[in-house]
């Protein structure tokens, strides 16, 4: 069938006419829902946005579709049982999880691990923080539609993936922390490889520096989009590279005082005064290099001596509560740890640093425009395991 | 108080951090807080070189909030509650062929003691000064309602969803207390003791073989507990 001009005409006036009476009454809008099955999301989370035309009008992340109950399995298990459990919280850094849980374990039996344990510890928490932000690193491409990046970031978090295997016998789920130290010591050769594997991972930094931030789309996708604001930053309780990047000067490797060798290394924390997305992205970049730093300085400070210190083979942890938090890759990670004087913790609250991170998602996601979400989402970085846990 | 120079706001992070805090700086907060809230400070306890918990009413929790953030505690950490009834299950590591062991169930709080089975914790940072808070209130166990911090702290709101979905607490003028994790339907708090961890029930845990004492294990706790193996200590030092 064919329309005559007077058809057609009246059409397009008719849908004028409706435009117009759009402008006049406010549309209705539309609902969008990313997720929870979106390549952004990282795994299973749900975004509902509220568009009005382009922009959000409101916008609410959902969680809950990997909730593990940690919390309650921590209180049937003994203390060397749960770190097997907590591994699997952030699983992209995982021996970062374990390295708070025990030191407040430690805290609570008033031991501390040996000064080679000490270093070692710290050694392979730097290793998880660049194999977790590499992948972070790589994955900002894919969000904007750059696919290269995220192929240079699986090969070389390899490097650092046989690192932590050959020290541990775990890729991904280390379990490697004991109260009191370490499982084992570094096998033979350790030390020379991850010396060369931190020398690619520079190189890695390198390449994404040119390939995305020197990017003129990447610049122009990122600057000035998703502006958070100090304040509005400590108010959700935003930790890690998210705080830093609103001007907050705040890194618990340095500003606190645990049983880890963060001193031993000369390195700089990172902030950035704009608070946007792109300097999200930055402190990111910029604090993968300084782990290769301190990493590449205390290769050579391994003191000798023993991995273990001295602890009775079943373990039965003082009464008491200790708070210890560190600064995981993705941001403050503590333990709430409270013991009854049993083989098992009492009562373990985690405070995972994406749960406070994404909370921040409908202020942040208010009043911007459709393709920005993806950006401001990938930007936050989180990890699902992180959120619920 | 001298600690407080403004030196610690460094925007680009190139000057030395400031003084890691010393006790004397907490005791200073304990009298900030007792002067803003009063006879409402119940108990604190200072362990030194370690952290500071305080118990405030359960009226003033908000008002402790307040304080507190005025007083520095910008930075919000986390909220949650503790139940402190021992669970009757107990820890579901014995054995389930033994006879099952008599439980004691008296309710003994932590750190700055308490009177009631649930309290509500926070946790805040004051980030230019390095030291942190514990806040603890207790929950009266006829009416489980304290006061929201999320006018307070907007991260509150979050946590104080997750805390009254596990633990049944109620906030009062909280925005949206829906449930975060389970389904809107679901009857019971999954953290509180009382709530039974099914799947233990119905299999006993097969890690039970780890907490059993090995046969040499007097001998086992006097011998030093690992050695570096001899070939391991490359890149040692010394």
């Amino acid at each position: 069938m064919t329309l005559t001009d007077r058809q057609q005409l009246s059409y397009i006036a008719s849908q004028a006419a409706d435009a117009r009476l759009n402008v006049e009454l406010e549309t209705e809008g539309m609902t969008l829902n990313i997720g929870p099955q979106h390549p952004a999301t990282h795994g299973t989370l749900r975004i509902i946005a509220r568009l009005d035309g382009e922009q959000v009008v409101w916008a609410e992340p959902v969680a809950g579709y990997m909730h593990r109950g940690y919390e309650k399995l921590t209180e049937v298990r003994t203390f060397p049982q749960v770190t097997s459990l907590i591994n699997r919280i952030d699983w992209l850094g995982s021996f970062a999880n374990e390295v708070p849980f025990i030191l407040a374990a430690e805290k609570l039996m008033e031991i501390e691990a040996p000064p080679r344990a000490q270093v070692i510890r710290t050694i392979l928490f730097e290793l998880s923080r660049i194999a977790n932000v590499s992948l972070f690193l790589g994955d900002l491409g894919v969000q904007m539609g750059a696919i290269t990046p995220v192929f240079l970031a699986f090969r070389d978090r390899e490097y650092i993936l046989n690192l932590i295997e050959g020290a541990t016998g775990g890729r991904f789920h280390p379990n490697f922390d004991r109260i009191g130290g370490l499982k084992d010591d570094l096998p033979k050769g350790w030390i020379q490889e991850t010396k060369g594997a931190v020398k690619k991972l520079e190189e890695f930094c390198d390449t994404i520096d040119d390939l995305l931030f020197g990017n003129e789309i990447f610049q122009s996708r990122m600057r000035g989009i998703g502006v958070i604001p100090a304040d509005i930053a400590k108010d959700y309780g935003l930790s890690g590279a998210n705080a830093r990047a609103s001007g907050i000067d705040w890194d618990l490797r340095r500003d606190q005082d645990l049983p880890l060798s963060y001193d031993l290394a000369d390195w700089k924390v990172w902030t950035h005064p704009d608070g946007d997305s792109w300097a999200r992205c930055w402190i990111r970049l910029q604090e993968t290099r300084e782990s290769c730093k301190i990493v590449g300085q205390l290769l050579d400070q391994i003191p000798a001596g023993p991995v273990m210190t001295k602890v009775p083979r079943i373990i039965k942890v003082p009464e008491g509560e200790a708070w210890v938090a560190t600064e995981n890759p993705l941001g403050e990670m503590g333990y709430y740890v409270v013991s009854k004087g049993d083989l098992g913790p009492f009562r373990v609250k985690i405070r995972s640093a994406s749960f406070n991170n994404i909370s921040i998602v409908p202020w942040a996601l208010k009043g911007v425009y459709v393709p920005d979400i993806i950006t401001i989402l990938a930007s936050l970085y989180f990890i699902l395991g992180d959120i619920d846990r | 108080m001298a600690q407080l120079s403004d030196d610690t706001q460094t925007p680009q992070g190139d000057t030395a951090p400031a003084a890691l805090p010393g006790d004397g700086l907490r005791e200073g907060i304990v009298d900030t807080l007792r002067n803003d809230i009063g006879e409402a400070l119940l108990d604190t306890l200072l362990k030194p070189n370690d952290d500071l918990w305080v118990r405030v009413s359960t009226e003033s929790w908000l008002a402790t909030g307040q304080a507190l953030k005025a007083a520095g505690f910008t930075y919000f950490c986390f909220l949650s509650a503790i139940d402190w009834m021992p669970s009757p299950f107990g820890n579901s590591q014995d054995d389930p062929d033994d006879e099952p062991k008599q439980i004691d169930m008296t309710i003994k709080q932590g750190y700055t003691g308490g009177e009631t089975r649930m309290q509500v914790f926070a946790r805040l940072t004051d980030i230019d000064r390095h030291v942190g808070i514990t806040v603890k209130a207790d929950v009266a166990d006829d009416n489980q309602v304290v006061d929201s911090w999320s006018q307070l702290f907007a991260g509150a709101n979050w946590h104080e969803r997750e805390c009254h979905e596990m633990f049944g607490i109620g906030f009062n003028n909280h925005p949206d207390l829906r449930n975060m994790y389970l389904p809107g339907d679901f009857e019971g708090y999954p953290l509180k003791k009382d709530f039974p961890l099914l799947a233990r029930m119905v299999k006993p845990w097969p890690g039970i073989v780890d907490v059993e004492p090995m046969p040499d294990f007097e001998e086992a706790a006097d011998a030093p507990a690992a050695e570096a193996p001899a070939g391991a200590i490359e890149g040692a030092e010394s």
